[in-house]
């Protein structure tokens, strides 16, 4: 019997490998899903993991059917026609009949898959390169901090000075700059708090401060949006782009070379870039902060990308279509991200603002203190406002120009 | 320096008027998403 057992198995299993395939094996060709159950198979997750996009309805769709329970009397009756899984999938993709005693809007919804890819993002690259452009800009300063040191008034202080801004104009400013570094340490707290402070301060002392921070966020961002409008109103008409700016930043606005002073009115060009930095990304700021403020009630989102695909930007950069059609958890997600991503740029800049108001420029910060800044200072830096507010020269006939210029 | 200490009393006026005002106008986490059923 052993002897005849080798050849028949050998006959076996070349009639297997030659036999046409079952109508098993054909069913399951037709429906791949089939040797599953109706489950993803293998192929679907690779996909996934591909980054190509899955036909989930084998998913959405089987979410059980209550017309075929069984009779209520019967086996299994009590049980309804849908099964855990099938619940929970109902409740995933929004198909199921909820009923919720909250009465928020969009409570109804109570599971959003969306979530946990804004969760990963804000947990992962949003910090890490958030981080690094913060980072940068410190770097970046100190590094010119380094090689160029601080820039003095060349001609030396005059001990007499001119009203720069008046106290309406500084009110605002403060106005601005004040809430501004609130909300900047109050997001930061948010957004960096649970790995960065929880392990320096522990849960309980981290509590209060992240009770503080929302608290400041939320509220100080009227005297933000305020101030925000304050010196749009009062600084406009001084920031008009004119060609003495191409000048300013042809010479790199005197900031690399010593001695070099580029004319300037009011504002240079480097403070106009400044000025409409802070009025357009103030305004996005506020847009999607307000979104955040009353939750589900401002969205936004879906309308921005429906006129960006239309403009046929996203697709310029490869990104394809931008959804339009968006649930009110997802709104709130991309306005989180946006509001974060604007932020960490809007820092950025900022620092650097700072940076050239303080103890990067010798002088500057008098504008902001007193008002009045020293008038060689005004000469050297604003040399068109200076002769416009005096009526005099600003480099008198005795005097040389500026050896740069 | 006296028109940045006026302005960061502002800020301060404004953020707690605005706490205020939009809790007194109902715009409260609790007052917006809690049901009957939950007590405050």
């Amino acid at each position: 019997m052993t002897l005849l057992r080798l050849p028949m198995l050998t006959i076996f299993a070349a009639l297997l490998l030659v036999a046409p395939p079952s109508a098993a094996q054909q069913a399951a060709d037709d429906n791949p899903r089939a040797v599953t159950g109706g489950a993803q198979t293998l192929e679907d997750i690779l996909a996934r993991q591909r980054g190509e996009r899955v036909d989930d309805r084998f998913r959405r769709e089987a979410v059980g059917d209550p017309a075929r329970a069984a009779g209520i009397r019967m086996q299994l009756g009590t049980l309804g026609g849908a099964s855990d899984s099938e619940v929970f999938r109902a409740l995933r993709y929004g198909g199921a009949d909820v009923t919720v005693s909250a009465r928020g809007p969009a409570s109804e919804i109570i599971i959003q898959d969306g979530g946990i890819r804004w969760l990963e993002w804000r947990k992962g690259p949003l910090r890490e390169w958030g981080g690094w452009v913060l980072a940068g800009m410190v770097g970046l300063l100190a590094l010119f901090l380094l090689l160029r040191g601080p820039i003095r008034i060349d001609g030396g202080r005059s001990g007499e000075t001119i009203l720069r801004f008046n106290a309406l104009e500084r009110f605002g400013h403060w106005l601005l700059a004040g809430s501004f570094i609130l909300l900047a340490i109050s997001g930061l707290i948010t957004l960096f708090g649970r790995p960065l402070l929880i392990p320096l301060l522990g849960k309980d002392a981290f509590a209060p401060v992240a009770l503080a921070s929302k608290w400041i966020h939320n509220n100080v961002a009227w005297a933000f949006m305020l101030a925000l409008v304050w010196v749009f109103v009062f600084w406009i008409v001084h920031n008009i782009p004119n060609r003495a700016d191409l000048v300013w930043l042809a010479k790199g606005g005197g900031l690399f070379v010593r001695g070099s002073h580029p004319p300037a009115r009011k504002f240079n060009a480097g403070q106009k870039i400044i000025f409409w930095v802070v009025v357009v990304l103030g305004l996005s700021i506020s847009a999607s902060g307000l979104s955040l403020l009353f939750p589900f009630e401002i969205p936004m989102f879906a309308k921005t990308f429906e006129i960006l695909n239309g403009l046929g930007l996203p697709q310029a950069v490869n990104l394809g279509e931008l959804p339009t059609q968006l649930s009110p958890h997802e709104e709130m997600q991309y306005a989180q991200l946006w509001h974060s991503i604007v932020a960490f740029i809007f820092i950025a800049i900022i620092i650097a603002h700072i940076y050239l108001g303080s103890i990067g420029m010798e002088g500057a910060f008098d504008a902001m203190e007193s008002g009045e800044v020293d008038r060689q200072w005004a000469r050297e830096h604003h040399s068109l406002w200076f002769e416009e507010e005096t009526g005099e020269p600003a480099h008198p006939a005795h005097e040389a120009p500026p050896a740069a210029e | 320096m006296r028109a940045m200490l006026i302005a960061f009393l502002a800020m301060a006026v404004i953020a707690v008027a605005a706490d205020l005002a939009l809790d007194y106008s109902g715009f409260a986490t609790s007052e917006v998403t809690a049901g009957p059923a939950v007590r405050n």
